[in-house]
């Protein structure tokens, strides 16, 4: 005979607001089967716990029900509480009388019905739960971070530093990142390249650092501790072992025409080229597109140049697997496209440049020198204005909904150093709002508006046009609520910034959830924010939410401390609720096999005794220390011969009818 | 016919098979039965014509508990049933022999009802019947099964010979989800209604599901303890409905569209239609997709590859 507890948690007023506790208790008391039923103001204290182990040992309790918050939030309190009393774990059910039930309803009446539904549902679980042990797996003591730049890098570090192995993935020819594009960071107004390039070396010296640049994750299977991943390591065409970084293989390069990406296509490179002076690794890459050799069979100039015989036109892509305890998605960013913003005329006008544009201009290492030109003809400005929000706060379907943060900052940073370097120019910044929450960030654009004589105008932009040669921007001015039409030489955009696009395919490979803009999603946007859903992944930098570099170096910190935490433990609970195939019934047709993301399903010639003989029959096998329980198989299965031990089919059918009733 | 004996009483005398699965007489006229023939004495009675309506993909699971191989004549679209159960594991490629036979389409006996039909024969596309109240000319086109009108060709996804490698070339039928589409354009309440309409005429003699080929669990979820409506009378008047959703929901991605379900109902309820709106949608949604065509690989419905459409955002755009 079962003895089922039900126990009613108030939440202070979270759930007894609009749930009267008090019916749920005398409903439960009602239900065959439940012989004690309680309630209690906050059921996750130590003196909520107590009642719930003080009820399995006086009344002999063969399940517990509770009826409280998410099993997010406290399952593993409850079963933890259970066990200790003697009480297999995985009779413990919840019953989540508040996210599904008091938090989303206003009238108590239809609120505490639902409740008692929903609690009835959790004893008819309950009442079908069998016993479960969970098994113990490994922790492979090495980490992945996907993405080289600040965030990636910071990350990986603290990793490094703790003592565990770290591989960092990739994509471009170097490390570094957006970071390594930009020419000074707020509110310090140091030179980016000179502390990014410092961590990048530390990165590349570090011996529990292995770098794969120019390549990208093609291929994630496993579960935490025990990921398995493809990298792929694209052909470079330059043997990285040989070649000194010499760099006369770029000079004599021909074709030189190649649109440079790391100044933002404001000037050109060669076929073969590293990317920017201080890349990791020193070493080129033949861009095919470019590159004549590879195009037409002919040229070969590079090779005959190379006294170190690093260049292999036949290099091939090449594949590496890997296994890996922990996951770090350190993806980035890239500022929108601008084609839907017409009105601004960046695809017309060359002198409508967007901010990262201008950081190229402004950078000694970038195509002018450093010197400011117009890249019309390259005059020097004198009227420059700075656009803000252009595509982030809008509702439009171009624009994103939310605010790209960096940018206030980063042109209050390009007013006040075009002003100190060049005190002729006049600069005009046109915004909606000016956000400057951050140490010292406030005292930073204060600075620029009053000691630099940045003009500073709220309103928005209408429309950048050319009359007779010039720019000209129309305008409003919200505070003196007129029209203006501005005279410029320069208009720099502050284009929104958006996850990386390569984001969306990782996270489905990582099987990690992402919101409606592609950030990953956090597993608690205030209690878990660096680890991801998904067990195992954490999240670095910008492509979890837009972020300046202090706040990205925090992050990935803190990513690093989880990352940390978990390969130090030396073995991980398995999950308990594995799948479990009905052999006598299993066609061993293998559709489970396929659809298993964690190679946990195979098969064996079975002899079954079968009426008046016996067969050898081909059936399912479940490896339980791999099985993760997603469940997969049981829907996947034709005969529905596949269950999942905690989530049977028979519990799930009495949960749905126990609702109906 | 007399090539296919030969061919046959070839494998039997050399051993490349112990049976023959094939067709032969029924009761009454135009009936052909699915039967094993063990000798080549018993082959004389073996049959192959336009009567030959009879999938036999499914018995070779049977089949393949004795020991040996079964030689198996398939037509053009019960091959792809076929490769489809050696797909599953449920058939063993190297315990069948399989003789592909051409097919110019298969009468539907049900053309023959009621006629009083004493005698049949085929003539230069024409039926030519004897009956208890005289002679009858049919033509063949009016009297084909429904998926031969609509036929999808004439190649044969799995063979070990062919008996007419020059036919594997024939021509397809009528577009086959035309009748689908006009389900589709139906407003809700006229295609429930339809339904219903169909399905009330159900009797639950579960002829659908013994006959096709993808219904291979050793136990059917309907004959299981665990469904409470196992051959009871209805307690909602949904119950039949209910049985031929769940049905098409466990064949999807699996079906071959072989058409047997509707060809063997008693009641002529066009289940086909079903299973071809699931494998109209598996189409649109992942790309064209022919069960049964390989003998390898996933169908659609259990592969993930992440350049799959999400359904959800699908109908949203």
């Amino acid at each position: 005979m079962q003895r089922i507890g039900v126990f009613v948690c108030h939440c202070g007023s979270n759930i007894a607001a609009t749930v009267d506790v008090e019916k749920v208790v005398q409903a439960a008391r009602g239900v065959p089967g439940v012989v004690c039923a309680q309630d209690y103001r906050y059921m996750c204290s130590q003196a909520g716990q107590d009642l719930i182990r003080c009820a399995i040992r006086e009344e002999k309790l063969t399940g517990v029900v509770v009826c409280s918050c998410s099993p997010r939030m406290h399952e593993a309190t409850f079963r933890r509480a259970a066990e200790q009393e003697g009480l297999n774990p995985y009779l413990v059910e919840i019953a989540n009388i508040r996210e599904q039930c008091s938090w989303i309803h206003k009238d108590r009446d239809q609120a505490t019905a639902k409740a008692i539904v929903l609690m009835r549902a959790a004893v008819e679980k309950v009442r079908r739960d069998q016993p479960l042990t969970a098994g113990k797996s490994g922790v492979v003591k090495r980490a992945l971070v996907i993405g080289g730049g600040i965030a990636g890098l910071s990350t990986a570090l603290d990793v490094a530093g703790a003592g565990f192995e770290v591989d960092i993935v990739e994509k471009e020819p170097s490390i570094g990142g957006k970071m390594a594009q930009l020419d000074k960071t707020f509110p310090t107004l140091d030179c980016s390249a000179c502390i990014l390039t410092p961590k990048m070396v530390e990165a590349s010296q570090n011996e529990n650092i292995h770098l794969y640049t120019y390549s990208e994750v093609e291929e994630v299977s496993g579960f935490v501790g025990n990921f398995t991943v493809t990298i792929r390591k694209k052909a470079r065409f330059v043997d990285e072992t040989r070649c000194t970084g010499c760099g006369v293989c770029m000079e004599k390069c021909p074709s030189k025409k190649a649109k440079n990406e790391f100044n933002c296509g404001l000037n050109t490179r060669s076929a073969i080229y590293i990317p920017f002076a201080q890349a990791i690794p020193n070493v080129p890459v033949i861009d095919t597109e470019n590159c004549i050799k590879m195009k037409t069979g002919k040229c070969g100039i590079c090779q005959k140049n190379c006294a170190a015989g690093a260049i292999d036109y036949t290099q091939k892509d090449e594949r590496i697997t890997r296994e890996y305890g922990a996951i770090v998605a350190a993806t980035g960013f890239q500022p929108i496209g601008l084609q839907a913003f017409g009105e601004y005329g960046y695809d017309r006008y060359p002198d409508v440049i967007t901010s990262l544009e201008l950081e190229r201009l402004m950078n000694a290492a970038g195509p002018t020198g450093g010197e400011l030109r117009c890249p019309s003809d390259g005059r020097k400005p004198k009227e420059i204005v700075f656009v803000q929000c252009v595509g982030s706060r809008g509702q439009s379907c171009r624009d994103k909904s939310y605010c790209s943060k960096i940018c206030c900052m980063y042109t209050a940073k390009h007013a006040m150093l075009i002003r100190d370097h060049w005190p002729e120019m006049n600069v005009h910044v046109m915004y909606i709002d000016v956000r400057t929450p951050g140490k010292n960030f406030d005292e930073f654009y204060r600075r620029a508006a009053e000691e630099y004589g940045v003009d500073y105008i709220k309103g928005q932009v209408g429309k950048v046009y050319e009359q007779d040669g010039r720019l000209k921007v129309q305008a409003s001015d919200l505070l003196d609520d007129r029209q203006l039409l501005l005279n410029a030489d320069l208009v720099v955009l502050a284009a929104a910034i958006e996850p990386s696009p390569t984001a969306r395919k990782l996270a489905t490979m990582l099987t990690a959830s992402m919101d409606t803009n592609d950030f990953f999603t956090e597993a608690h946007p205030k209690l878990r924010p660096v680890e991801s859903p998904t067990a195992g992944i954490f999240l670095s930098g910008v492509c979890q939410g837009p972020k300046d570099i202090p706040e990205t170096v925090a992050q990935a910190g803190a990513a690093a401390a989880k990352v940390i935490g978990l390969l130090s433990k030396k073995e991980l609970t398995a999950n308990a609720c594995t799948a479990q195939p009905d052999e006598g019934r299993c066609n061993g047709c293998g559709e489970c096999e396929k659809v298993c993301p964690y190679g946990a399903i195979s098969y064996e010639e079975k002899e079954m005794r079968v009426p008046g003989k016996t067969e050898k029959r081909r059936v399912a096998r479940i490896n339980t220390a791999l099985c993760q329980g997603c469940g997969a198989c049981t829907v996947a299965c034709p005969s529905g011969v596949m269950d999942l031990l905690g989530f049977s089919n028979r519990q799930i059918l009495s949960e749905v009818d126990a609702i109906c009733r | 016919m007399q090539r296919i004996r030969e061919i046959l009483s070839g494998w039997l005398r050399e051993g490349q098979a112990d049976r023959v699965l094939g067709w032969k007489k029924g009761e009454l006229p135009g009936m052909r039965e699915p039967a094993f023939f063990h000798t080549e004495k018993e082959l004389e009675e073996l049959v192959y014509d336009r009567f030959c309506g009879p999938n036999l993909s499914k018995f070779l699971i049977a089949a393949g508990e004795k020991p040996g191989v079964t030689a198996v004549l398939v037509k053009p679209c019960d091959s792809y049933s076929l490769n489809e159960l050696i797909r599953e594991n449920r058939v063993r490629r190297e315990q069948v022999r399989i003789l592909g036979v051409p097919c110019k389409g298969n009468v539907d006996p049900r053309a023959l009802e009621g006629k009083g039909v004493l005698a049949v024969r085929e003539e230069e596309e024409q039926l030519m019947l004897s009956t208890l109240y005289g002679e009858e000319i049919l033509p063949l086109s009016q009297v084909l099964l429904e998926r031969c009108r609509v036929c999808r060709g004439k190649k044969h996804a799995v063979y070990d010979e062919l008996l007419d490698p020059g036919q594997e070339e024939g021509p397809a039928g009528a577009d086959r989800f035309a009748e689908v589409a006009r389900l589709e354009n139906m407003t809700e309440e006229e295609r429930y209604a339809f339904w219903q309409g169909e399905f009330s005429r159900c009797i639950r003699c579960n002829a659908c599901r013994n006959a096709c080929p993808a219904c291979n669990c050793r136990v059917c979820v309907f004959d299981g303890p665990a469904f409470d409506s196992s051959q009871k009378a209805n307690a909602v008047p949904f119950e039949e409905s209910m049985f031929h959703i769940v049905r098409a929901f466990h064949v999807a991605g699996r079906c071959t569209d072989c058409g047997e379900c509707s060809r063997v109902c008693p009641q002529r309820i066009p289940l086909h239609l079903l299973n071809r709106k699931f494998i109209r949608d598996i189409d649109t949604l992942y790309g064209p997709y022919q069960a049964g065509e390989k003998d390898t690989g996933r169908s659609p419905l259990t592969d993930f590859t992440t350049g799959d459409c999400e359904p959800g955002a699908w109908e949203g755009a």
